[in-house]
């Protein structure tokens, strides 16, 4: 499966019988356990562990409020109050759910900002990179499928407005973009009928997330995890087993999220929803201000920015898929923005630029937010398309550590092994 | 050189309270999960069907319903009821009068499960209690088996005419739920 053998040696009777015909305790012995990981992984790093449990804990929640919910245009809403209701701890569950939802988006942003900072996406780390942007893209139809389902004002004029964006396709061919959109709606309009099809998508589309997720730590294995220096694994001691040292970082840092998460489910659970959806949904009376989720709000700001219609469909999808492309718009050869004293603050203007994107989202589409959207969806692609290309060739990276035992444990003879210097400690006996 | 008597180190201590606290924590973020599923409070919600006696004449039966259930309602003639009286002493196979209106002890007496003044009233819930069945004997021309009361197609069971299991496979009397007569002719239901 990777380039790391398992040392697994099974004892008992019992581990041998299915060593022989499945061996499951192996794989997950060789993968998880005894796997090597870079020693000087930082807290970004744990946010891999953290995105795979909110993903089992969604599906697990949603499959139970799934037990309770009615995919209906007429008891959509109403069965989401009785499970807040009447439901054996229902409000807890939906709270879950929702809160869940977002806390999702938090952790993949983190996670794919700390890939773009220490450069993951670069070579041999490529196909793993562009199977995350799959299942971020997955993971956006699932969430916006998911925000339709309790039929509330926001749900169905948010549903009502992004799929209309198909008709911008009708500049295109005549009449095609009216014809996906009725295709999508299964109707002339958003109704239950889309309703219906929503929810089973809904729960579809996070299983097939599952499987890009075996997909993604798969390709992770097979390079190994990159790691704060950029410089790649080269000896025995560049690295510490998986099992106790980055399991151990990783339950720190899972209690540290899973505390913010129970935060907003017990305290403020709606705080990061919108109180229009509390409005059972009416096709007669638009609200005065859609918005969708926050973390859809700077990719909303892209779309409004543009003033043609189709060119704000256009930009808005493609401010998503031109992260596919990163491994190859980038011309550095050093991996690590830590050693990359020009490109480092083109990085931190690009985290302000997607934060200032998503405050602008939530504006009118007014004046002055208009002309910032429009400046900083200018700096959003020149990112990508100046920064990227460009500033790997004109700068001179700082000078990198000789390995990762070095940049961890300072130089001593020989460099990258051994004790650091006037350590009182003994070297661990294993 | 490990000697088994050595005292119990702080490690020990913290590594057995960590995963006291890991079953603690596992066990609550469980329960709910479980108990989601248990009837809700909709379900719970004590609702009450009221019925009004005065179509049913007497020999004849009607079926309403409650929480989701068949309930027979049995206007009895007076051989019905004599005979109900009678079987009293007969060899019953269930003694319990589960009459969910009385204490769980009551032996299945006919006056047990009817309300005194309104003994031609039989109300049972009309839920055969081997696996679920809805038992015939309601309409003029259905069976009621050996004891004149009900008969379930399914197994084979027979009820008298105080809905008390007589022959077949069911283990116990036909449940009586709690009502209370309102008037001479309206019940209540739970």
């Amino acid at each position: 499966m990777s380039a790391h053998e398992s040392s697994y040696n099974p004892t008992t009777r019992w581990g041998k019988w299915w060593d022989d015909r499945l061996p499951v305790a192996r794989m997950m012995h060789g993968q998880f356990v005894d796997f090597p990981t870079p020693r000087n992984l930082n807290y970004a790093w744990t946010f891999g562990g953290i995105l795979t449990f909110c993903l089992v804990a969604q599906i697990v929640t949603g499959v139970v409020l799934a037990m309770h919910y009615q995919p209906s245009a007429a008891e959509a809403f109403n069965s989401i109050e009785h499970i807040r209701r009447d439901v054996n701890y229902g409000w807890m569950i939906r709270n879950f759910h929702a809160v869940g939802a977002s806390m999702f988006f938090i952790a993949v942003y983190i996670h794919i900002f700390r890939g773009l900072y220490y450069g993951s996406y670069k070579a041999p780390r490529e196909v793993l990179w562009i199977l995350g942007v799959l299942i971020f893209v997955a993971m956006m139809a699932t969430a916006f499928m998911g925000y339709a389902l309790p039929w509330g004002q926001m749900s169905f004029w948010g549903v009502t407005v992004i799929t209309n964006l198909f008709s911008a396709l009708d500049g295109v061919v005549s009449g095609l973009g009216t014809g996906i959109t009725e295709w999508l709606w299964g109707g002339y309009a958003v109704t239950g009928v889309t309703l219906n099809r929503f929810f089973s998508l809904h729960y579809l589309l996070p299983f097939v997330i599952f499987g890009l997720v075996i997909l993604h730590i798969w390709a992770l294995h097979v390079a190994g995890q990159n790691n704060p220096t950029g410089l790649d694994v080269k000896t025995k001691s560049d690295t510490v087993p998986m099992y106790p040292y980055a399991v151990a970082k990783d339950a720190v840092g899972m209690f540290a999220f899973l505390l913010l998460f129970a935060w907003f489910v017990f305290f403020l659970p709606d705080y990061l929803g919108h109180a229009d959806n509390y409005t059972p949904a009416n096709p007669l009376v638009t609200p005065p201000h859609i918005v969708p989720e926050w973390y859809f709000l700077p990719f909303y700001a892209i779309l409004r920015a543009v003033p043609s219609k189709l060119g704000g469909v256009i930009a808005m999808f493609a401010a998503v898929l031109v992260l596919l492309f990163v491994p190859w718009l980038d011309s550095s050869r050093v991996r690590s923005t830590k050693y990359r004293p020009i490109y480092k603050w083109c990085f931190w203007f690009f985290v302000f630029t997607c934060v200032a994107l998503g405050w602008l989202g939530s504006k009118p589409a007014e004046q002055p937010y208009v002309f910032w959207s429009q400046f900083f969806t200018f700096a959003y692609f020149a990112f990508f398309f100046i920064a990227l290309p460009v500033v790997g060739l004109i700068e001179t990276p700082r000078v990198l550590p000789r390995s990762i035992s070095e940049s961890v444990l300072g130089r001593s003879s020989g460099g990258g092994v051994g004790v650091p210097v006037g350590a009182a400690a003994a070297p661990e006996k294993r | 050189m490990a000697t088994e008597l050595e005292e119990p180190t702080r490690r020990d201590f913290l590594v057995t309270a960590g995963n006291v606290f890991a079953a603690v924590g596992a066990a609550s973020l469980l329960w709910p999960f479980i108990q989601q599923m248990n009837p809700d409070s909709s379900a719970q919600a004590l609702a009450s069907t009221e019925v009004d006696l005065t179509p049913v004449k007497e020999g004849q039966a009607i079926t309403a319903m409650w929480r989701g259930k068949p309930v027979f309602i049995r206007h009895r003639t007076k051989d019905e009821i004599a005979k109900a009286a009678a079987d009293d002493k007969a060899a019953l196979v269930d003694l319990s009068a589960r009459n969910l209106g009385l204490p769980e002890t009551e032996p299945a007496l006919d006056a047990n499960r009817v309300k005194k003044g309104h003994e031609q009233w039989l109300i049972l819930v009309g839920i055969c209690t081997h696996l679920g069945c809805i038992p015939k004997g309601q309409s003029m021309q259905d069976v009621k088996g050996e004891y004149g009361g009900w008969f379930c197609p399914c197994h084979g069971s027979h009820y008298d005419t105080s809905g008390r299991i007589r022959k077949g496979p069911a283990p116990r009397n036909l449940d009586v739920p709690p009502y209370e007569f309102a008037s001479d002719t309206m019940i209540k239901i739970g």
